[in-house]
């Protein structure tokens, strides 16, 4: 460091020898709460706040019934978003990497989800049932699992090939699927499907995460996404439903998934990744906002833009000190 | 009597921080702009932000839902963090054009910024918690970012629980935490004088 570099450092760090002037801390303090207050008041008074009804199960099956039974078919088939999701829910892909990173995969099954019996078997079973569906679940759970595996594929097969027209769909070896997933439609019309996967046969339970998974398997969250322009595509991170503002600090966040390569999930490795690379930048960025003071560049902008010109207007004509080109 | 732990503690803050710094009745003359009340604005909608956390965590998350009192109490604060977040950027932009790391302040604005991050942590819990359809679709969405990385394993955002005491405990006490050490800092290093202003003698350095 040079002296006059040392001599400046000393004189920022050292306290302040030069001309002050009064300030009351106390009354600012209430000054700046007063006015806060009367602010957050009166935008609370004019505006409110949002509260969108949350979505139900019954709500979905009453609403859009095939997809609803088509959703519970896939749970069967194990073809669902979350029966294929991997880590931390289950094993069934190796999820996102960074490059040679697998974090996803590495850190493991925490939040196991099976969602055959999460999501359809255990909730059936704490129902009372109708003859024909009390059969089906005896039949699926007597058979072994390859037999299961069997008549779900085929009967997943067999909706997606008529894309989800349920009328359509032939004859063929599906067992005790269509029965089930007919009761798991009744339960949810009849609104018993929502308690019944928080619960899972147990009383306390304050986890919403099978209820959520399940809801996004299906188009019904999707479409109320898109609807209030949620997506993630649309800065849908930043934005709340209705007239409201929403996370606006996260726009930097939302910036990276509007632009390629992460924008696009074909795009390899970054696009098909994307929430990994953006996580990750996101952590280096923040990083990087910490340690602004010891970052060469950036640390200097301050000196190069003379912003601080305005903000010192005052101190700098009194002292008639001239602008230095640092 | 001078080696107790507690004497020692005593006399290095009462020579770092006395109660003139702690609680000022001047400042240097070349603190005149408005950007200055940028920081007290935010300490002030953070009060309010806890003020009206305390009362919702009384009557628990869903309370707003049926209740006007509890709407109003939930709408103070909704735009007490939108506020909050205003005047804190607005606050965190004024310092780094004035440079505010300078003269041993490094801690300060480090301090300063972590509090922003931890607030970011802070109000997306919030968002999770509403219990309404907005806090279903944002843990549904979110929940990818999170267990793409790992941290997903830990930190469950569909976990109304999980976000709940995080919200409510954890994170404000961090926060707090957070906001207090930059605050005493800002008193007992005083605010940074201006750029280009530079002694005209030894003497008035080594004061």
């Amino acid at each position: 460091m040079s002296i006059n570099k040392e001599l400046k450092h000393e004189f920022d760090a050292a306290p302040w020898n030069g001309s002050t002037k009064r300030y009351d801390i106390v009354k600012e303090g209430t000054i700046a709460l007063v006015f806060v207050l009367v602010f957050t008041v009166g935008l609370s008074l004019l505006m409110g706040s949002p509260d969108d009804t949350p979505l139900t199960f019954k709500g979905w099956a009453v609403s859009n019934s095939d997809n609803f039974y088509a959703t519970a078919v896939q749970e069967l088939a194990g073809t669902s978003g979350t029966a294929t999701y991997g880590a931390p829910y289950n094993k069934a892909s190796d999820g996102l990497n960074l490059g040679p990173l697998w974090l996803q995969k590495w850190v493991g099954v925490t939040r196991p989800i099976d969602s055959v019996n999460d999501f359809v078997i255990s909730p059936l079973s704490t129902q009372v049932l109708s003859g024909d569906i009390a059969n089906a679940l005896s039949t699926w759970n007597a058979a072994v699992e390859t037999q299961k595996q069997a008549w779900a594929k085929a009967y997943d097969d067999a909706i997606k090939k008529v894309e989800g027209n349920l009328a359509s769909v032939p004859a063929g070896a599906y067992g005790p699927v269509p029965a089930l997933a007919k009761g798991l439609t009744e339960m949810a019309k009849a609104g018993a499907l929502d308690a019944a996967l928080l619960s899972q046969g147990g009383f306390f339970q304050t986890d919403n995460t099978k209820q959520i998974l399940f809801f996004g398997d299906g188009s019904y969250l999707d479409d109320a996404g898109t609807a209030a322009n949620l997506q993630g595509g649309t800065w849908g991170m930043m934005n709340e439903t209705g007239r409201y503002p929403g996370q606006a600090w996260l726009w930097l966040y939302s910036f990276w998934y509007q632009i390629p390569p992460f924008n696009n999930e074909e795009s390899k490795p970054i696009g098909a990744n994307a929430d990994a690379y953006i996580m990750a930048m996101m952590g280096v960025l923040s990083l990087g906002l910490i340690l602004i003071p010891v970052i060469p560049g950036i640390r200097s902008l301050p000196y190069k833009v003379p912003i601080h010109r305005g903000i010192w207007r005052q101190y700098y004509e009194t002292q008639g000190i001239k602008r230095r080109r640092k | 009597m001078s080696e107790m732990w507690t004497a020692k503690l005593r006399n290095k803050w009462q020579k770092n921080l006395p109660i003139e710094k702690l609680l000022p009745d001047d400042q240097p003359a070349y603190v005149a702009s408005w950007i200055y009340t940028f920081g007290v604005l935010t300490l002030s909608a953070l009060g309010v932000i806890i003020f009206s956390g305390i009362i919702l965590a009384f009557e628990g998350p869903a309370w707003y839902h049926t209740s006007h009192v509890g709407k109003f109490v939930n709408s103070l604060h909704f735009w007490s963090v939108q506020l909050f977040f205003v005047f804190m950027v607005i606050h965190l932009w004024g310092k780094f054009w004035m440079a505010a790391w300078r003269g041993n302040r490094f801690a300060t604005w480090m301090t300063g910024a972590v509090a922003f991050i931890a607030s970011i942590a802070t109000a997306f819990t919030g968002y999770l918690v509403q219990t309404n359809f907005d806090s279903q679709w944002i843990s549904f969405e979110a929940k990818d970012g999170f267990n793409s990385v790992g941290v997903g394993a830990w930190f469950t955002v569909t976990n109304l629980g999980q976000m709940l005491l995080l919200h409510v405990a954890f994170l404000p006490l961090i926060l707090g935490a957070l906001t207090v050490v930059h605050v005493l800092l800002v008193r007992k290093r005083g605010v940074v004088p201006p750029i280009d202003a530079e002694p005209t003698s030894l003497s008035e350095v080594k004061r």
